[in-house]
Order: structure tokens, then sequence, then C-alpha cells
């Protein structure tokens, strides 16, 4: 076991879990997952949200495995390796609201930036604008993480706090397994409270224990690896560090070939899978996200395996992540593949200014 | 005289023990660096960034799983 740990440490760790990944994901989307969607933590989250009623749209509502076992498989490596440490205390509330705006943006473009990588790697060139704005949203973030920003420490908290949240994804996977059909519309018919859609993309996925294997795999190579999305931009930029980076280049490397192999690359901007071509606001969407996932300490995966450690802070953004897609797709604000919504682009700008206040303002408190 | 200098990290995330440890590197040249983190991925992040900067890094383990990082040049 110490063998496999030191070599997932080593530089070799992001880049064996970005192959994992990018072999995973399009293997997922040939087993019914949607388009270049074999693992978006964001987009999944949202459907989560959606099954459990927080929102109405019915094209994406389904208890995603991927997200479960991912949290899961953090939690177990993390209890293997002894790096099982509950911990809390650092800004939660400001966390939960950095998870809502994160959303917000990921879902005005469709998709955090693990989607992102894949979407490119599947031959969406709308993905480039959305990595440029993600780009920019971590320099602006960069930018005030210099200038003194930060969230303020955590400290231990009770090992009960850990488990909280790998309770609530075994949760969520038995709402999952047992579906409960207690409530009867007008006409009597079983409806809820677990929704899960009969058309869209909700209605795509991959067989249920293939989906929670892959979630759990990653899960633990992750949290060994410490994998991030947003880090391994940031670390390049902030302290000249490419550790993380070549696991997204691993990572986008062998979803090309993956897609190549299974035959899902589709060169182009128009017609591609849950996306849509308007390049200003999918370049905007991850302006902000970028911005709030830097703001928070990492990408939405990195927040669910962090979360799975015991980290009550990380679990916290998850929250905002899950209560924010819900208000997204209430408050028309996510896009769909016909462009943006109503509500999509004045968001960006109220959540830009927002990321922009939190950043000003949040010091580490002199006690 | 050798400068001599103490960043406590303890219950921060990254990437602010690897930035705070990076900064003081920058503005010291040479003399002894040390930096108290209280988990692993701080532990490996902040020894990183120190050896691609040259410096020659010790790590001891202490209580309470704390780390601390003693960076030479």
């Amino acid at each position: 076991m110490s063998v496999i740990s030191r070599f997932l440490t080593s530089r070799w760790g992001p880049i064996l879990t970005g192959v994992a990944v990018g072999v995973m994901a399009p293997i997922l989307v040939k087993l019914g997952n949607p388009g270049n969607m074999g693992i978006c933590m964001v987009c999944f989250t949202r459907d989560i949200a959606g099954a459990l009623g927080l929102h109405q749209a019915s094209v994406v509502q389904y208890i995603r495995p991927e997200i479960i076992g991912a949290l899961l498989g953090a939690f177990v490596a993390a209890l293997i390796f002894r790096e099982f440490k509950p911990r809390t205390g650092s800004a939660p509330l400001v966390r939960f609201l950095l998870g809502m705006l994160a959303t917000f943006g990921a879902l005005v473009f469709l998709g955090c930036p693990w989607r992102a990588y894949l979407r490119l790697a599947g031959g969406d060139w709308n993905a480039i604008f959305g990595i440029l704005g993600l780009i920019v949203g971590i320099g602006i973030g960069i930018m005030f993480l210099k200038r003194g920003f930060s969230l303020g420490r955590n400290h231990p908290a009770p090992k009960a706090l850990g488990w909280v949240m790998p309770a609530i994804m075994i949760t969520l996977l038995l709402l999952l397994i047992v579906a409960p059909q207690f409530g009867r519309d007008a006409s009597g018919n079983p409806i809820g409270p677990i929704f899960f859609s009969e058309k869209g993309p909700g209605s795509e996925y991959a067989p249920l224990l293939i989906s929670l294997g892959v979630g759990l795999l990653i899960g633990f190579l992750a949290q060994r690896s410490r994998f991030c999305t947003v880090g391994a931009i940031r670390d390049r930029i902030l302290i000249r560090d490419s550790h993380l980076l070549n696991g997204i280049l691993a990572l986008i490397a062998a979803a090309f070939i993956t897609n190549l192999i299974l035959g899902q690359f589709s060169p182009g901007f128009e017609n591609q899978p849950v996306a849509h071509s308007d390049g200003l606001w999918n370049f905007g969407g991850m302006v902000l996200a970028g911005l709030a996932f830097t703001l928070a300490g990492g990408c939405p995966g990195r927040q669910l395996f962090l979360a799975g450690e015991g980290d009550g802070d990380a679990a916290m953004f998850i929250t905002g992540l899950i209560v924010g897609a819900g208000f997204a797709h209430s408050f028309n604000i996510a896009s769909s593949p016909s462009g943006p919504a109503a509500f999509g682009p004045i968001t960006v700008i109220v959540g830009l200014v927002v990321c922009i206040v939190i950043g000003l303002t949040m010091r580490e408190a002199r006690v | 005289m050798e400068e001599q200098k103490t960043i406590d990290a303890r219950g921060l995330s990254c990437p602010q023990p690897p930035m705070l440890a990076r900064q003081a590197l920058q503005k010291m040249n040479k003399g002894v660096l040390e930096v108290i983190v209280d988990n692993n991925t701080a532990r490996e992040n902040v020894s990183r960034m120190a050896r691609s900067l040259g410096w020659e890094v010790s790590i001891e383990e202490q209580p309470e799983g704390n780390f601390r990082i003693v960076m030479k040049k």
C-alpha cells in the first residue's frame, strides 16, 4: 500500500489520475452518460439537485453515482492513509456562497473545468472560450491571493463532523436504489420526492455499478495525488509549479485518444452535445466559475475529495453547489443548448461583483 | 548574520502555505526558513516548491500531526 501511496504522491500521481479520468470518462459516455459528459462535477451535482426536487427542470434529474463514488473513494483513501482529519471554521458561509456562484458560472458555460477539458478532448471548440475564461478567472483570484486574501484558518473538529458528508452520500445512494415515490399528482399517479428524467441528459446514464466504481476509483486516486483542475492552472501561474498541470494535460490527451478510438471525436462549434455556441458567455460564465473556485481553494472535484477527507468547509462549498444548482434552474440562469438563459448573463456580472468584494475584503482575522 | 524566519501555516489550505513560503524565500535569498504545516498536502507542496528554487529541505514530524519544514540555502 505504501508503494502505491508514494507513487501517487510523486510527480506521476496527477498524471496517472488524469489518464484514468481521460480514459474512463469517454467510456462512461459510450455506456450511456450524456455526450462529452462522462464526468462533470457541476452538471452531475445539478442532476442530483433536480432528483431531490430542488429544481423542476425535468430533463436534468438523476442521482449521479459518480459524485457519490468520488466522495466515498476519497473518504476510503483518507482513512487508509491516515489523512482523515475532520476540520472546519474557515469561513464556511462564504464558501457556501462561493459554491453557489461557481455553479451559476459553470451552468452558464454548461460544465465545470473537468467537463471543459473533456469537451475540448471531444472536439467541442466552444470549450476553448470556457477554458480561456477559466484561466482569466483564476488569474483574477491569484491577484487577490497575492494581496493577502484568505478565508482564514480551519481548526480540528470532532470525528463525527467528517462522517456527515460520507453519510449523506450513502443516503443518496439508497435514495437512488430505492427511488421512493410517496407523492401523488392530481390524477393519483406516484410522483416524487425523488425525480428521474424520462428524456434529456438526465435520462442518459451508464449502469449504476460501473458509474459508482469509476467514481470510487477516481476519488481514491485523486485524494492521494491531490488532483485539482483549477489548482493546476493556479499553481503554474502563482508558484511556477506544473505538478498538477501535467495531470490535466494527461487528462486531455487520454480523453482525446479514447474519444478517437470510440468514434466520439466530432470537431466543430455547432451541434455539440449539451453545449451552446455563444462564445462571450461561454467565456464569461467560466471567468466567474474560475474566480469562485480559486477563492474557495480548488475545483469542484477537489472540494468533493476534501469533503471526503473530513473538511467541513469544503463540504459547505459542495452544499452551496447543490443549492446553487437548484436556483440556477428555478431562476432561469442555467444555459440550454439553444444559448444563455434570460438571467444567465446578468447573474454572471452580479456574481463577479460579489466575488470581487469577497476577494477585497476577506483577510485572516487577527486575534 | 544568517537570516532566520518562521511561518506558522497551520490551518491554512493550499495554495497559501507554498505561496507564503515562496514569498519569504524570494525575499531572503539565503538563510533558514521554517514553515509549520498541519497536513501532508501542504508538506508536499511547500517542500516541492522550495526544492525547485534550489533550497535544501528537511522535514521533521511533530506531535498532533504537524510538520516542521526547514529550508536552508
